[in-house]
């Protein structure tokens, strides 16, 4: 389960423990030496991002991004995202909902499979596809009958896609729908309410901010996956090159810049991303934690209240 | 609205292995608070969940006044449920959470508005309309959703450990606003607790449960007065479980020195129910002690003459004693082995300057005796 991190261990508010405290001397040093290996593995490559892509300056960089090509592989990119991320929210909301309210024969064996994308190479999970759907594959021969394509076309890029993220909205869902429990459901159904409006008032706000988490992570893996849609694509300029595969061809062709230019798009969305996921997560911590006004606040407040 | 559980079968896991509940039949009635009573893992909550619909029975039918509601779905069997830890839509407003069963049945605006304010004036939290649960306490909390489970006018309302997670305290203090409270609603009510007193107090019909089966069922009363067997004697009221036989039309209990006239062969096996607050102890005086200077009453033996004038009472050594408020408990050693839990008011304890490690002698009143019957605990 590379990669995923529940977002409820983030909403775990900070413990002062001065027992567990290190001398002064040591923190320093783990201090250093945790800043320096992000400097040295996170910011310096990040930092050559932008510097290479900006090194024939801002003329270049819009005419790099500005290419057809690379415009055509922009809108591939948010095809493929924009496809395989809300299918992966109704799969992922689905298969947590099933998990966590049933219990059925298949069930752990369910959750391992929502793992498997994980656990498998995407290099592997592309070739997958191409065996399937490839022209000598299982169903090579029904497909060009129909003349239906797939691999080496878009809509192998999209069920790469959807394969390579689909665990990101479904653990992450199912993570909190298992810490919640099912209480809610049960008071909310013996009230009267049918199943429908159970899910709408009050699974989903429960899960709103879990939901949320996952599609941000599910979007920024999707719009940045490599293997897989490397494997599927077949590399067709400006027809089956997504966003990282555009920055590859670049690169291969010794067009630092222009690769470094487009290169940095990811970047971009990866910073845009890691903004959005802390406010979820401020978000969600809010809307767990109770209001610090249980105690002495709420008197005021209620004296406030009567005022008015 | 009685309701009625008849030949109830509930097995849970994957193999049905573990026993829920096991042929249970009874029948609450109407108007009147029925408690399910039992240690933990008795079925009590399971019984519950299957009364509600919550849970699937295997066999055996529920009956809501005189229909069968085995087959209804849960929000078509109207009932109000009331869980032990709350399970208040943390999301929504007191408001919210009280009004969410008619909003659902699209109430009209005005009706909603009018119910949710005379609930929360019922549970004495006008006012509190704004607040989210997160800002209310445990207590105000249980009274938000019994006020929410009544607002549907529930033909049952089900209440499972309603004040199990609240602390001393607070669970008396809604114990008797609880009882209040149905004495102007009068809706047939389930309540299901493991506290022998919650049960006691509040309801005017037990039935108490072990291992999925119930043990016995009646008025609190019949249950304290007339255990059917040692597992609900020693339930209710905390009894001593002795055991005797019978000689020559007498049930004779050797370690408390109690012989009563029973209609039984001789030979048969006798139990005596002996309550902590039934028995009284008297020390011995120093003109006895001498004469027992030598003896332990651990290895006096059970079949050794009483030594005292008085009939029915026997010696024995007090191990502990905590003085709780204005009782003291006390547990003693009977010759033979067996341990006495022994509850006295303080100013008898200290009237008579009983202490720790003192030799005593026991009285005892109020002895249910009854054939001895196989049960399980």
């Amino acid at each position: 389960m590379s990669g995923v991190v529940s977002y409820l261990g983030g909403g775990r508010a900070h413990v002062e423990r001065p027992a567990l405290e290190e001398r002064r001397g040591l923190r320093w040093l783990l201090i250093a030496l945790a800043m320096g290996f992000l400097a040295l593995f996170l910011l310096l490559p990040l930092g050559v991002v932008f510097l290479t892509a900006l090194r024939d300056g801002v003329g270049a960089y819009a005419r790099a991004v500005a290419d057809p090509e690379t415009l055509s592989a922009i809108r591939l990119t948010l095809t493929a995202a924009g496809i395989a991320v809300p299918l992966n929210l109704v799969f992922g909301v689905a298969a947590a909902w099933l998990i966590s309210k049933y219990e059925f024969s298949g069930r752990s064996v369910l959750i391992t499979l929502i793992d498997l994308p994980f656990s498998v190479s995407p290099v592997v999970a592309g070739l997958v596809f191409v065996l399937l759907f490839g022209a000598r594959g299982w169903f090579g021969p029904l497909l060009s009958d129909l003349d239906v394509k797939i691999i080496f076309a878009v809509p192998g890029i999209v069920i790469a896609t959807t394969f390579i993220t689909f665990p990101l909205v479904a653990r992450e869902v199912l993570s909190v729908m298992q810490a919640q429990g099912s209480d809610e459901e049960e008071a909310a159904l013996t009230l009267g309410a049918s199943g429908w409006q159970i899910f709408r008032r009050i699974t989903l706000p429960k899960i709103k901010w879990g939901v949320l988490y996952g599609v941000i992570l599910c979007n920024a893996r999707a719009m940045g996956e490599f293997g897989a849609v490397s494997v599927v694509s077949g590399h067709i300029r400006g027809e089956t090159t997504t966003i990282p595969l555009q920055v590859e061809i670049l690169y291969g062709e010794y067009h630092f810049a222009a690769a470094f230019a487009v290169a940095s798009l990811l970047a971009l969305i990866a910073l845009f991303t890691l903004v959005l996921k802390h406010w979820v997560a401020w978000q969600s911590r809010r809307s767990l934690e109770p209001t610090p006004a249980a105690g002495a606040a709420v008197p005021a407040r209620a004296v406030r209240g009567a005022a008015t | 609205m009685s309701v009625r559980v008849e030949a109830m079968c509930k097995r849970f896991g994957l193999r049905k292995e573990v026993v829920g509940v096991d042929q249970v039949s009874f029948t609450a009635p109407e108007h009147r608070i029925t408690s399910l009573l039992g240690p933990s893992g008795s079925g009590k909550s399971t019984l519950l969940r299957l009364v509600a619909g919550l849970e699937v029975p295997d066999s055996g039918k529920v009956e809501i006044h005189g229909e069968d509601v085995t087959r209804t779905p849960v929000r078509e069997r109207r009932v109000g449920f009331v869980f032990q830890n709350y399970a208040l839509f943390r999301h929504m407003t007191v408001f919210d959470n009280v009004a969410f069963g008619l909003s659902v049945r699209r109430a009209p605006k005005s009706e909603i508005q009018g119910r949710v304010e005379r609930l929360l004036s019922l549970v004495q939290l006008g006012g509190y309309e704004r607040r989210f649960p997160d800002q209310l306490s445990g207590g105000q909390r249980q009274r938000i959703a019994l006020a929410r489970a009544l607002a549907t006018e529930p033909r049952v309302l089900l209440l499972d450990e309603p004040f199990g997670a609240l602390d001393a305290r607070v669970r008396v203090e809604l114990r008797e606003w609880l009882r209040s409270m149905h004495e102007q609603t009068h809706v047939t009510t389930l309540l299901v607790t493991h506290d022998q007193e919650e049960a006691l107090e509040l309801s005017e019909h037990v039935v108490l449960l072990a291992d999925g089966q119930i043990q016995q069922a009646g008025s609190p009363s019949e249950l304290y007065e007339n255990p059917r067997s040692g597992f609900v004697a020693s339930f209710l009221g905390g009894a001593k479980v002795l055991t005797g036989s019978v000689a020559q039309g007498k049930a004779s209990f050797g370690p408390i020195g109690l012989s009563t006239a029973v209609d039984l062969a001789d030979g048969a096996r006798v139990e005596a129910f002996v309550r902590p607050h039934d028995v009284r102890l008297e020390k011995v005086s120093v003109a006895q002690l001498g004469t027992e200077l030598d003896g332990s009453p651990g290895a006096s033996g059970a079949d050794s003459a009483p030594r005292s004038t008085e009939p029915g009472a026997r010696e024995a050594l007090v191990e502990r004693l905590v003085k709780v408020g204005s009782y003291v408990k006390l547990s003693v050693l009977l010759p033979g082995g067996d341990r006495l839990n022994v509850q006295m008011p303080r100013h008898e304890v200290e009237e008579r300057g009983i202490a720790q490690g003192d030799r005593v002698l026991l009285e005892v009143r109020n002895v249910k005796v009854s054939p001895a019957i196989d049960y399980v605990i």
